[in-house]
């Protein structure tokens, strides 16, 4: 919709032109959908020439500006997908949003991420990978932070006025692992309900991560090594549930139960029309066993443990899949 | 930028998005459904790429090359995409087909392969995908040759002008038409209930642009109704243009009139308005109670028509037919339950909107809309008055208001031209002929636009500053600010033999109007009629009472009334069937009524105007049962039949019945003339939203003619054209209006007879009216020659017909489901949807189908996700699509349609109304296969995925302690035999 109270475009990428009243534009998709009767000038970012997808040995590089379009291009570049097999997930996070290939064209990973819905499919994408955001601050200098904790609630984001999210980078060792994604939502191919990923790397290490059927991103690490010095600092957002040593990084249902119960209260579930948060949390449970079955099924080649929640063995004559 | 080839040098406001730019420069096919993304209405392409206009920045675009739904093809050939739409009719309203065919024009193969997916950014609320599907895969269901007559798939009129996006809805006026266009937007209450102390215009006025603000003091003080019906008594006359008590969050408190939206945007947002806060009542059964904060207690009940204004009560009903008591007393199973159906909003594409302007006295009003629509040509007035009318002005509209030059011409979204024309009237205080109301293209209605919801105020300002005026709806205002389905709350209880007699039927209903009282007694009473009269049970009881709270209103909407009580009625006769172990079939066939049996709800005597022009109840009964069978069969041969240990199968029934017009009168006239090329043209009242009235027009015109449809230009929807028309609503265009049509067809074709009889010298009997020319035993006579000899003798081949919709047939649709369920986690999938109806002789059967379609998709919305949530504080909630999920083309599978084979002796050449009614038995036919799949009655509407679940899960923890309580009983029950 027309942004009426909108006087200026001004295309900048810089921190230090923000003042209160300006927003960043970057798709535009969620500011011209939801409009707004305060906002003065609007800086696009998009003219920035930031390079969308950065690929290095060390990982990838996703620009603020990269289009969900182009991100969805990504496992299509040679060889990527065989070399990092988590990259799967951006197909499965990007067609977990309502918005419809014609909203890829335009909208944004750092839009998406900076709107902090629960439902957030790049935040799920990042969080579940250990992306983590650069941020450029008003005054010059910039801030890392992990995906995970940018995300604070729904619709909250630990972004300071001003500051403007530059780029999120995955690292190589995330990309490396074994992935696993569910997703459950009201409507076919509707708002995610509730979207979990899975990963296990090469340490063995397993990560679950909850998104959508909670406010904020959730995490689950089970540490292979839990002494162990190379693993990365364990964001705040992150539980490191206390576990026998026989168990390291294997936790049976019992132990997967009990840390989704210490991490998640009743009132972190997320309250909106896209499900109740009694659902959700059931859901969450249901799914992250599935997951956990999933990904600790010897050996370690990629075989699902059962049919995943939502898919009947049967097709049907629905339309919907 | 470039558009559609053409360089454009105009500079986009800096806020805008293209959307707006596109239509201001005249691409008028560039539609706004939402404006937020959701319904892709306005997909245009950028650089060749998709994308939805309403959110694209228009200073990104240039430098760019845009192309719009104008564009696509050359200007006088078809895209094949456009050529698909046209072949499959892939569109009913056809708002959201510019967006669709653009989306759809950039598809690979592969992206035809997976619509689901491709098309979930589009919306389309009429036509339930089934149309869309064959359109994008380029499948035709169009005939070749055919007469085009009765029965034939006629396509609609209006087509090509859709798919070119050159039809023309209410505000596609290119601005040339109206220089001085002002723009109206509304100062909303935040507060449920509120007096209005006083309201502050004085910075607003100060603004640029803004030309003046109105208040309830500028307001006539005339209450009406915003509800539209051919007797305006049967409303509760409750509600001012502009009041000055507001009843509902979200409710008009003052209008802004400015040059430009943007301005009267700014102009709402400094108007202060000092409220002094009342105590609201959001719940109807807490409104009923003594000490209940009261909604209209400042309206004397006889003056306004609300049955008790201390109590909350608009309307209320309480009949008794034989004797319940004793009924139950007979019976071997009594079910008693309380049903709820929740808020729904209709969702047209097109949100309400109107233009007010003044028409020269010169000006010719011939500017009438034929499907396809070219807009009014007629000029305004507008540009000399630029006074500005400060907020305390003097109460002067609707006191000599008549004293203008010119004609106040309304143009609006409306199912009812002539009623709203006659309620400007009553409200203005202005005679007939100072107002004339025209309705463009409509961009679907489903009830929604039965009601007074922009017009008013329009004219108000209109007439206050002597210039064009137009207000459109947001989409959120649809949602916080229009009306919804009335919520009822049914506490049922019913009572049968073993042997599967139905004993006894009662139910105590309470339904929600909301802050107004639109509609409140005409669906509570017919909500309570054919959905009980269509069981012939001696023993019925109805109380029922309409309820004021301070929520937005409740008004028509498709079904009006009948979904909710049938939800009820075919649930609880579900539940009696599994009581008594009978098939819910079965036990039906034993109690519906048959042909000849006295129709009746609760009341002693049946209405005396309803009859059986033709019954088919049993006919679609069966053609549901065997197509489930078939179904049934299907998959097991398939070896679909075991969908994985989660799962569980059930099917399911409902039925509905509905009289084919509403009660107390229906009007309808048609004028129809021959034309100098042998062509006709037939003039009538209903508007065209997507119903597909004008393609029945035609048709029936055609078939008492002997000519093609397409030979027959229909008008409509202007009250320019003819006398009176009470509307296009209780699914009458085919019934009514068609029967004034096929009137004045019948005579126009024996006094086109009679003339060849006289020029040929053959008996009139023996002269056959064809499409070009009359055969007269051999010789013929070309249609125009007549049409010249007609003339020449100074008469005119013209003639008229009328229907007053009296008496009034049934008609009936069955519906059926196979559905599994996920125990884990609720999902619900539909793994066959059948539907029968019986709609009399088919005058057009794709078109009919695709009402049926349509019908099951949006009540499969309601069933399944949508409803318009109010919060704690009396606020709506769901105010945007995205959190008012409606089908989209993933959620919807592909129905089996059937027709039972009847011919009704009331109804135009035998067919009967069929555009409400597929509606009504989808939801209970859903619930019932749930229950039958899970064991679970769900008595609550949306049956949504996780209310399912959680259902589940509370059952078997009730089983659980029931089983742990028994289990404790019997080891008690040892113990103390041990003891
Ligand atoms: C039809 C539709 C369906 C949608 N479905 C979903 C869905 O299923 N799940 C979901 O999560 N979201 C959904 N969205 C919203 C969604 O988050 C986005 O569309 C999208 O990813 C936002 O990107 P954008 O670039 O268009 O954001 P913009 O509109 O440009 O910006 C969004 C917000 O983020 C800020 N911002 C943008 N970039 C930056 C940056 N680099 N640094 C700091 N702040 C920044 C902006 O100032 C603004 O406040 C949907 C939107 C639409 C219109
Ligand atoms: S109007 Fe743009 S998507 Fe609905
Ligand atoms: S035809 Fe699609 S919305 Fe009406």
């Amino acid at each position: 919709m027309d942004m009426n109270t909108i006087t200026a475009v001004v295309p900048t990428a810089d921190p230090d032109q923000w003042r209160p009243g300006d927003a960043w534009l970057a798709g535009g998709t969620v500011l011209f959908s939801y409009g707004s009767s305060v906002l003065t000038r609007l800086l696009d970012i998009s003219t920035a020439g930031w390079p969308a997808v950065t690929v290095t040995d060390d990982g990838i590089e996703l620009a603020a500006s990269a289009t969900i379009a182009e991100l969805y291009e990504l496992p299509d570049r040679d060889g990527l997908l065989r070399r990092w097999p988590a990259l799967e997930l951006v197909r499965q996070c990007c067609d977990s949003f309502v918005a419809s290939f014609k909203i890829w064209n335009m909208s944004t990973v750092g839009g998406n991420v900076c709107t902090a819905l629960p439902a957030g499919p790049i935040t799920s994408l990042c969080a579940a990978l250990d992306g983590v955001a650069t941020i450029l601050m008003p005054g010059g200098g910039s801030r890392r932070v992990p995906v995970a904790e940018l995300v604070i609630g729904d619709g909250r984001t630990s972004l300071r006025p001003g500051e403007l999210l530059r780029s999120i980078f995955l690292p190589s060792a995330a990309l490396s692992s074994r992935v696993a994604f569910r997703r459950l939502s009201l409507s076919n191919l509707g708002r995610s309900g509730v979207l979990l990923v899975g990963r296990r790397d090469k340490e063995g290490t397993l990560l679950i991560t909850v998104t959508a059927a909670t406010k904020r991103p959730v995490q689950l690490r089970f540490d292979a090594h839990p002494e162990g010095s190379d693993v990365p600092e364990p964001a705040a957002a992150v539980v490191v549930p206390p576990e026998p040593a026989a168990a390291v990084g294997r936790p049976d249902a019992a132990a997967l139960r009990a840390a989704l119960g210490a991490a998640i209260p009743a009132d972190l579930y997320h309250d909106d029309i896209h499900g109740l948060p009694q659902w959700r949390r059931d859901m969450t449970y249901r799914l992250a066993e599935e997951i956990r079955a999933e990904l600790l099924a010897e050996p370690a080649g990629r075989q699902p443990a059962q049919s995943p929640a939502g898919q009947p063995a049967g097709p049907s004559t629905g339309r919907g899949a | 930028m470039d558009i559609n080839g053409a360089p454009n040098e105009e500079q986009p406001r800096p806020g805008q998005c293209l959307r707006t730019f596109l239509r201001e420069q005249g691409l008028l096919g560039v539609k706004k459904g939402c404006d937020g993304g959701d319904c892709g209405a306005c997909t245009v392409h950028v650089d060749g790429k998709p994308v939805h206009s309403c959110l694209y920045p228009a200073v990104r675009a240039q430098g760019r090359s845009i192309t719009t739904v104008e564009g696509l093809a050359g200007p006088d050939s078809l895209h094949p995409m456009q050529e698909q739409f046209l072949a499959a009719q892939g569109f009913q309203c056809g708002f959201c087909t510019a967006g669709m065919l653009m989306t759809a024009a950039t598809f690979d193969a592969a992206q035809k392969e997976n619509l689901p997916r491709n098309l979930k950014g589009n919306l389309c609320r009429c036509t339930g995908y089934a149309a869309i599907e064959d359109a994008v895969c380029g499948v035709s269901t169009g005939q070749s040759g055919g007469k085009q007559q009765l029965g034939d798939n006629v396509p609609a009129p209006a087509g090509r002008e859709i798919v070119t996006g050159r039809a023309r809805y209410t505000l596609d006026v290119p601005a040339a038409e109206l220089p001085g266009l002002l723009h109206m937007k509304l100062v909303r209450s935040p507060h449920p209930h509120a007096r209005i102390r006083s309201v502050d215009a004085s910075a607003a006025l100060l603004l640029p642009g803004v030309r003046a603000v109105f208040t309830h003091l500028d307001a006539p003080g005339q209450l009406f109704s915003t509800a539209q019906h051919e007797l305006y008594t049967d409303d509760p006359d409750d509600t001012r243009v502009l009041d000055s008590v507001v009843r509902f969050i979200g409710q008009r408190v003052a209008a802004v009139v400015a040059d430009s939206v943007a301005e009267a945007e700014a102009g709402v947002r400094a108007v202060a308005v000092d409220y002094e806060l009342l105590e609201a009542v959001f719940d109807p059964e807490l409104a009923v109670l003594p000490g209940a904060p009261t909604v209209h207690c400042d309206k004397d009940a006889a003056l306004a028509r609300i049955v008790s204004p201390r109590e909350n009560v608009v309307a209320e009903l309480h009949p008794e037919l034989g004797d319940v008591t004793a009924g139950f007393r007979e019976a071997d199973v009594i079910h008693e339950k309380v049903y709820r159906t929740q808020r729904v909003q209709h969702v047209s594409l097109e949100t309400h909107a109107s233009i007010a302007y003044f028409e020269d006295d010169r000006a010719q009003s011939d500017g009438a809309q034929s499907d396809g629509g070219q807009s009014d040509g007629s000029q305004s007035d507008g540009g000399q008055s630029e006074s500005r009318f400060g907020a305390n002005g003097p109460s002067e509209a609707g006191t000599g208001a008549a004293n203008f030059a010119g004609r106040l011409v309304v143009r609006s979204s409306t199912q009812t031209p002539f009623l709203t024309r006659r309620s400007l009237c009553r409200v203005f205080n202005l005679p007939e002929d100072r107002i004339r109301v025209v309705a463009g293209r409509v961009g679907g209605g489903f009830g929604g636009k039965q009601e007074m919801l922009t017009e008013d105020v329009v004219v108000l300002a209109a007439l206050r500053l002597r210039r064009p005026v137009q207000l459109e709806f947001t989409r959120s205002e649809q949602f916080t600010a229009a009306t919804t389905r009335h919520p009822f709350r049914i506490r049922l209880k019913a009572g049968a033999r073993r042997d599967g007699t139905l004993t006894a039927l009662q139910v105590d209903v309470l339904t929600n109007t909301g802050a107004y009282g639109n509609h409140a007694p005409g669906v509570m009473f017919h909500g309570c009629g054919e959905s009980l009269a269509v069981y012939l049970c001696p023993n019925k009881k109805v109380d029922a009472r309409a309820v004021y709270t301070n929520t937005v209103p409740s008004g028509a909407f498709r079904g009006y009334g009948l979904s909710q009580m049938i939800f009820a009625v075919e649930s609880a006769i579900d539940e009696l069937a599994a009581d008594i172990g009978m098939d819910p079939m079965e036990f039906r066939r034993r109690n519906i009524i048959r042909r000849g049996d006295p129709m009746l709800s609760s009341h002693p005597e049946p209405a005396d105007d309803v009859l059986y022009g033709s019954y088919g109840l049993d006919q679609c009964i069966e053609l549901v049962a065997d197509a489930l069978a078939r179904g049934r069969e299907r998959y097991l041969t398939a070896g679909l039949a075991e969908l994985g240990p989660d799962w569980v199968q059930g099917t399911g029934t409902a039925l509905s019945m509905i009289d084919t017009v509403p009660p107390r009168g229906h009007f309808a006239h048609s004028r129809l003339c021959l034309l100098p090329d042998g062509g006709y043209r037939v003039d009538v009242g209903t508007a065209e939203f997507g119903n597909g009235t004008t393609t029945v027009h035609a048709q029936l015109a055609a078939t008492a003619l002997g000519t093609r449809a397409d030979r027959v230009q229909v008008r409509q929807a202007d009250t320019d054209l003819i006398v009176h028309d009470t509307g296009a609503f209780g699914s009458t265009g085919t019934v009514v209006a068609g029967k004034a049509t096929l009137a004045a067809a019948q005579e126009l074709a024996g006094r086109i007879r009679n003339l060849a009889a006289e020029l040929s010298g053959v008996p009139a009997e023996q002269c056959v009216l064809g499409p070009d020319a009359v055969d007269c035993a051999g010789t013929l006579i070309a249609l125009a020659e007549l049409n010249r000899h007609a003339e020449d003798r100074g008469e005119s081949l013209e003639s008229e017909g009328r229907w007053h919709g009296s008496p009034r047939s049934v008609a009936f649709n069955v519906h059926g489901f196979a559905v599994a369920v996920n125990t884990g986690t609720g999902e619900l999938r539909i793994l066959q949807s059948v539907q029968a109806a019986d709609a009399g002789v088919v005058v057009n059967p794709r078109q009919c189908r695709g009402q049926i379609e349509g019908g099951i998709a949006q009540a499969l919305g309601a069933a399944l996700y949508e409803e318009v949530r109010i919060g704690a504080d009396g606020r709506v909630e769901t105010d945007i699509l995205r959190q008012y999920h409606i089908p989209t083309f993933a959620d919807v599978p592909r129905s089996e349609v059937y027709f039972a084979d009847t011919t009704d002796s009331l109804g135009p050449l035998g067919a009967k109304s069929m555009s409400e009614s597929p509606f009504n038995p989808v939801a209970p036919a859903l619930a019932n296969a749930v229950r039958n799949a899970t064991g679970l009655r769900f008595s609550e509407l949306p049956l949504a995925r996780d209310r399912i679940y959680l259902g589940l899960r509370e059952a078997e923890r009730a089983a659980d302690l029931a089983a742990a309580r028994e289990e404790q009983e019997s080891a008690d029950g040892r113990r103390r035999a041990r003891a």
